[in-house]
C-alpha cells in the first residue's frame, strides 16, 4: 500500500532524510523510532504529501504522491505532529469540515461523524469549542478527523504524546484494532509502544534507517538478549560470581547486591551453542534460586546503542 | 464539478471562523462607524447638497480598505501557518489552488456583506433626493472590486509569514503603493521629477487603484477597469500559491 523509494530531503546544508527505502502493506503496524531531529516527521510529511522530495518517489496505493496527490492522499489519514485543529470551531464543526472535505455527503457524512466521535470517545466535548479543549480531548479530535473518512492508510505522528495513560492505552488498542485491515504507520519515542501496537519496527537516525524488523528481531540485536538473570538469597555476591564465572558458557557475570540478595546476570558467549540456563541450574545446586528468567533483550539499550554511535566511541576511547 | 464542491467546503468553513470570533462583527461595527462619520462629519454629506454618494461617500473607500482589508485577510494563510492547520489542510485530498480560491472567496464575500450593511447610505440619498441609483450600483461594484484586489495582496503577504502582524503592515505597505500610484500629489512629484518619461508616470499610474475606481464613481463600468482589478486579484492569487509551493519544497 505505501511504497517509499530512497526517499531523500535536504533542508540547506542539512540532509533531514537520506535515502530512506520501505514498505509497507495491508495489516501491518510500523512504528518509527528514533531521536528527536532523526526525519521521522520529514519523512512522515513527504509520505501524506505535504512537503515534496528533494529526490525519490512515495506510492500510496499505486498512485505517485508526485504525479497524482489527490487519488494519493484520498487513500490516507493524517494526524500531524502536535495535532493541529482549526481553533475557532466545534469539535462537531471540525469533524464535519474534514468529512466534507473527504467527499462525504447527507447520511454518509453524518455516520461517519457519528463512528469518529465513538471511537475516538468525544461525545462529552462535541459542540465544545476546540480552543477550550484539553490536550489530550484536542488530540483525539484530531486524531478522529484522520480516521473519518475510514481510510487504507494511517499515518499518526506521535498519536499518543500528551495523553495519559488511559487514553494511551485506548489510543493504542485502537491502532492495534485498525492495524488488521489497514496499513498503518506512526511514530514515537515512547518503546513501550512499539511491544504494545507495531508488527514492524524501524529505528531512523540522522535521516538513516539503521534497523528494521519486528521488535522481538530488534531486541535480539541486544547484548541482555539470551543472557540469563538469577536472583540468589543468603550469599556473597563474590562467590555469586566467582561461581557463576566457571560455566562453560558464560562470558561475563555482573552482580549486584541489594540487602541479603544478590541479583546475577549472566552473558551467554557470542558463538555459544551450550546450554546456558541448564548448566546455570547444574552449577547453583543448593543456593536458594528465588527467580531465574531469560532476558529477551532490551529495546531500550538496542536504541540506544544504533542510535549514539558517537557517544559510544568517545566512551571507548576515554 | 468536484472542485467547486472543495472550494465551497473551504469556503463555508472560513466563513463561518470570521463569524465564530469577535473579528467579524468588530470589523463591520468599524467599517460602519467610520463610514458615517466621514460620509456625514467630514464629507459633509448634508452641506453638499448633491443627490449623490460619489464625494461624501465611496472617496473615502480606498483609504478605509487600506487598514481594514489586511486586517482582514491577515489570518488567511499566516494563521494556518502558525497553527500547523496548513498541514492538515494541504494534505488532505484538495488542491491548493482550490484552498486559496475557498478562502479568497470567503473573505471576498465577508467584505461584500460588510458593504452591503451600509445600506441606510443609500436610502438616506434617495429619500433627500433623487439620485442615479445605477450610479450608486455601479460604485458599489467598483468599491466590492477595489476590496478584492486589496484582499487578494494581503493574501499574498499572509502566505509570507506565520506572523498576523508582520502580514498586515507589509499588505498596508503593498496597498498604500496601490492608492498613491494614483493620488494627485505622487502624480505631479512624478511628472515633475522626469519630463521625458511620460510612458513611466503612465504605467505607475495606471497600477493605481484609484484611477480605476474613479470611472465606476462615475457610472462608467469601463472593462478595462474590470479587467484591472481581476488581474491583480488573479496575480496575487498565482503569487500566493507560488509561495505556499515554495514552502513546501525549500
Amino acid at each position: 500500500m505505501i511504497k517509499v523509494e530512497n526517499l531523500t530531503k535536504q533542508f540547506g546544508a542539512k540532509r533531514a532524510v537520506d535515502d530512506v527505502s520501505f514498505s509497507v502493506e495491508r495489516g501491518e503496524v510500523l512504528g518509527f523510532l528514533g531521536p528527536n531531529g532523526a526525519g521521522k516527521s520529514t519523512t512522515m510529511r513527504m509520505i501524506t504529501g505535504f512537503i515534496s522530495p528533494t529526490a525519490g518517489a512515495v506510492s500510496i496505493g499505486g498512485f505517485n504522491m508526485a504525479e497524482n496527490p489527490i487519488p494519493a492522499k484520498k487513500l490516507i489519514g493524517y494526524l500531524p505532529e502536535n495535532a493541529p485543529a482549526y481553533t475557532d470551531m466545534t469539535v462537531h464543526g471540525f469533524l464535519n469540515f474534514a468529512a466534507e472535505v473527504r467527499g462525504l455527503r447527507g447520511d454518509a457524512k453524518r455516520q461517519a461523524v457519528r463512528r469518529a466521535v465513538e471511537l475516538c470517545f468525544l461525545e462529552v466535548v462535541l459542540h465544545q469549542s476546540v480552543d477550550t479543549l484539553s490536550k489530550g480531548y484536542r488530540h483525539r479530535t484530531c486524531f478522529a478527523q484522520s480516521i473519518i473518512h475510514d481510510p487504507d492508510i494511517l499515518i499518526l505522528d506521535e498519536p499518543t504524546d500528551g495523553l495519559d495513560p488511559n487514553q494511551k492505552h485506548e489510543i493504542r488498542q485502537l491502532i492495534r484494532k485498525m492495524g488488521e485491515k489497514k496499513a498503518i504507520i506512526f511514530s514515537t519515542h515512547i518503546l513501550e509502544e512499539v511491544d504494545a501496537v507495531c508488527s514492524r519496527a524501524m529505528i531512523i537516525d540522522r535521516g538513516r534507517v539503521v534497523a528494521n524488523g519486528t521488535p522481538l528481531e530488534l531486541r535480539r540485536k541486544s547484548k541482555w538478549a539470551g543472557a540469563v538473570t538469577l536472583r540468589v538469597n543468603g550469599m556473597e555476591a563474590g562467590a555469586v560470581q566467582a561461581q557463576l564465572k566457571q560455566i562453560r558458557s558464560a562470558q561475563s557475570v555482573m552482580t549486584e547486591t541489594s540487602g541479603a540478595r544478590v541479583t546475577a546476570t549472566v552473558f551467554p558467549r557470542p558463538a555459544g551453542d551450550g546450554d546456558l540456563t541448564r548448566e546455570i541450574l547444574a552449577a547453583t545446586g543448593g543456593w536458594q534460586v528465588e527467580e531465574l528468567r531469560t532476558e529477551e533483550g532490551r529495546l531500550d539499550e538496542v536504541f540506544r546503542s544504533i542510535t549514539l554511535p558517537d557517544t559510544a566511541a568517545k566512551e571507548v576511547k576515554a | 464539478m468536484n472542485s467547486l464542491g472543495n472550494i465551497k467546503t473551504i469556503s463555508k468553513r472560513e466563513l463561518s471562523a470570521y463569524f465564530t470570533s469577535p473579528v467579524a462583527y468588530v470589523f463591520i461595527v468599524i467599517f460602519l462607524l467610520l463610514n458615517g462619520f466621514f460620509t456625514f462629519m467630514v464629507g459633509g454629506f448634508f452641506e453638499r447638497g448633491e443627490a449623490s454618494l460619489a464625494n461624501s461617500f465611496f472617496m473615502w473607500h480606498p483609504w478605509f480598505y487600506l487598514f481594514l482589508v489586511p486586517a482582514v485577510g491577515m489570518r488567511l494563510w499566516a494563521d494556518e501557518r502558525r497553527v500547523g492547520t496548513l498541514e492538515l489542510l494541504l494534505t488532505m485530498p484538495i488542491a491548493p489552488w482550490e484552498a486559496i480560491v475557498g478562502k479568497f472567496i470567503a473573505s471576498w464575500i465577508f467584505l461584500g456583506l460588510a458593504l452591503v450593511l451600509t445600506f441606510p447610505v443609500v436610502i438616506t440619498v434617495n429619500y433627500l433626493g433623487s439620485p442615479d441609483n445605477g450610479v450608486i450600483l455601479s460604485a458599489y461594484v467598483g468599491s466590492w472590486l477595489m476590496a478584492g484586489a486589496y484582499l487578494a495582496v494581503s493574501c499574498i503577504t499572509s502566505a509570507i509569514t506565520r506572523s498576523q502582524v508582520v502580514s498586515f503592515i507589509l499588505a498596508v505597505v503593498a496597498c498604500l503603493f496601490l492608492i498613491l500610484a494614483g493620488f494627485p500629489p505622487v502624480i505631479n512629484l512624478l511628472q515633475n521629477l522626469s519630463h521625458h518619461w511620460q510612458w513611466l508616470v503612465d504605467t505607475i499610474t495606471s497600477l493605481s487603484v484609484i484611477t480605476h475606481f474613479q470611472g465606476f464613481q462615475k457610472g462608467v463600468l469601463d472593462s478595462r477597469d474590470v479587467i484591472f482589478f481581476l488581474s491583480v486579484i488573479g496575480f496575487s492569487l498565482f503569487t500566493t500559491s507560488v509561495i505556499l509551493r515554495t514552502h513546501r519544497t525549500s
